[in-house]
């Protein structure tokens, strides 16, 4: 077997190891899709009111974001899972064994992708409930999952990365919530880009959150007749959503590699 | 004399300033059992780990059936079968999930790592559980599954680090079982332990290390041998027979006897009639009326080994070295 064949080879057999956790401990996948139920509820209805999305209903405006958000913070899954495992006795099989080096991390994010989809219908479904509609036709709207998974996998690697540093499962959660808090409340996916201050609009619009925001919103045809914004990344969300995929996987790839093999050899 | 199947040179291995391995020779013929003996942080784990390429010595070279582990690492884990303290398996995963994972990781092929998977699963008498999630298995069952998980490539070194540390006494011996087996069908081991009885029971030959370096080797009677065999342990009921009962030892000890405990306390080692020395023993003690709260055979421990080889009992040491 080639290097890379085998690499992949190993990293589906770990995949298949991590989806097996799905069946046999499903509380975990309560809390990944009740979560993001619960914030399609609270922005629909609580803040729903307060926030003007000309030429579109809020909730439809909104479920993008949602979408966006819980793509971002479903990466931490991902830093968490590698976490525990680098504390359980099950990684010094795998250390054992000769097997690709990537296999542990391609495995996990491949895995976490699954997570993904299943959040993914759920919210839509959620969605549909409150009042989100597809406008532009089955292809885009696929298309626009598709880009939202893509970012998430991406992410995923920069969570790999920190799951990796992180001395325990607690404080990945907490490290992961002071990131992704911000870059997803500073974006554009629960208030349009053209409410926030001068200070923080050039950051909404150079955000990547906000670009797979923007991306899925113009996908599924939900982004109303607001004025938008004139930013490159946001004229080109899809372009520029791209772009930061190859980027975060080009660097946090080889980055979490390279961290696995020193942290594995103590 | 062929090349040994497993062997380590001037092993050095520095954490900070605690040299966990300070200079560690092996060599294991084909075929046979090595024991690695010594106390929590004597460097066994860290020899381990050295040898089956999941930790990068300072200094030193090993070698596994021929492959140099620090050159081609890769090829030297596929030559070898390592279980470890811990039981190295997936919690959630059955007995047979986890094997066959293992056995595809080893490359073996869907079909080939299930036949295998099944075929270790009755060997080590897992089947009847085969289907359950591994953390609802007892602690011995877990460790055999991690060893059966060690043979999913038949690799031809097989390396244990501390098999039976943890378990009952059942287990235990369940394990020294299988691990007789495995030696019987021509493996080449490698064992750390941290009981003489175990390393007496299992090996050809015993290494004893202590601060990361070799400090005897031998065979287990020529380790016995250098500790006096079995020893008599006397508690007296008080100081005042001290010296009654120190002269009666005496006349039976091999070397001088020990006193501990403030005089109440004595031991002395003794030589092949070990029960007609003791039943010597305790007809003086009637005749001189020493009165006693415990009088007993002992055989020599770990301790006993490390008390006369270094004069330091094993367990004062600091045993956080270790990680």
């Amino acid at each position: 077997m080639s290097t890379m064949a085998q690499a992949l080879n190993d990293g589906w057999v770990v995949a298949q190891r991590n989806l097996i956790k799905i069946i046999r401990v499903p509380e975990i996948l309560v809390f990944v899709l009740v979560s993001p139920i619960m914030f399609v509820l609270l922005f629909a209805y609580v803040f729903g009111g307060a926030i003007e999305t000309p030429g579109v209903n809020y909730r439809e405006w909104l479920i993008a974001g949602i979408f966006g958000q819980t793509i971002v913070f479903g990466a931490t899954f991902t830093g968490a899972g590698l976490a525990e495992d680098m504390q359980k006795g099950i990684i010094d099989r795998f250390r054992s064994l000769p097997m690709s080096n990537s296999a542990v991390l391609v495995g996990r994010t491949a895995s976490d992708v699954v997570y993904n989809v299943l959040s993914l219908i759920i919210m839509a479904l959620t969605g549909l409930i409150v009042g989100w509609r597809i406008n532009e036709g089955a292809l885009k709207a696929l298309a626009g999952f598709a880009l939202l998974l893509v970012f998430g996998y991406a992410i995923s690697w920069v969570m790999a990365w920190v799951g990796l540093m992180v001395p325990s499962v607690e404080v990945i959660n907490n490290a992961s919530f002071i990131v992704i808090m911000p870059l997803t409340f500073i974006s554009n996916a629960f208030v349009p880009t053209e409410s926030f201050n001068k200070v923080l609009k050039p950051f909404v619009e150079w955000n990547p959150v906000s670009a797979v925001t923007q991306a899925s919103r113009d996908l599924f045809g939900n982004t109303g007749v607001g004025p938008g914004s004139d930013a490159w990344s946001m004229q080109n969300p899809v372009a520029y959503t791209l772009i930061w995929v190859v980027l975060i996987i080009a660097v946090f790839a080889p980055l979490s590699v390279r961290q696995y093999r020193l942290t594995t050899s103590k | 004399m062929s090349e040994p199947m497993i062997r380590a040179t001037g092993l050095v291995k520095r954490y900070k300033e605690v040299e966990a391995l300070a200079g560690l020779d092996l060599a294991v013929p084909e075929g046979k059992v090595l024991a690695l003996l010594g106390p929590n942080g004597a460097g066994k784990t860290t020899a381990v780990r050295c040898l089956t390429t999941l930790l990068k010595p300072d200094a030193g070279t090993a070698t596994v059936a021929g492959i140099d582990v620090l050159a081609d690492p890769a090829a030297a884990k596929s030559k070898i079968g390592l279980s470890g303290q811990y039981a190295a398996v997936d919690e959630h995963l059955t007995a047979y999930e986890n094997l066959v994972m293992i056995g595809r990781l080893y490359h073996l092929g869907r079909a080939r790592a299930r036949a295998r998977a099944q075929e270790l699963l009755e060997r080590f008498d897992l089947t009847e559980f085969a289907s359950r999630p591994t953390k609802t298995y007892s602690g011995g069952q877990r460790r055999r599954l991690d060893l059966a998980g060690a043979l999913v490539a038949a690799p031809p070194v097989i390396v244990l680090d501390e098999p039976t540390t943890g378990l009952d006494p059942r287990s235990r011996q369940l394990m020294w079982d299988v691990i007789r087996e495995l030696v019987g069908e021509g493996a080449t081991l490698l064992l750390t332990t941290q009981y003489l009885e175990e390393a007496d029971v299992l090996a050809d030959d015993i290494v004893v290390i202590d601060h990361g370096r070799e400090i005897a080797h031998g065979t287990a009677d020529e380790l016995k041998a250098q500790t006096g065999g079995q020893r008599i342990e006397v508690v007296l009921t008080s100081t005042v027979d001290a010296e009654t009962a120190s002269r009666i030892l005496n006349e039976v000890a091999v070397g001088e006897v020990k006193v501990n405990g403030g005089g109440r306390e004595l031991a002395a080692a003794v030589g092949e009639d070990a029960a007609g020395d003791l039943l010597r023993v305790l007809q003086g003690f009637e005749r001189d009326a020493v009165k006693v709260l415990d009088v007993g055979l002992r055989r020599p421990t770990l301790d006993d080994v490390f008390l006369s080889l270094t004069g330091h009992d094993s367990t004062d040491e600091s045993a956080e070295a270790q990680q």
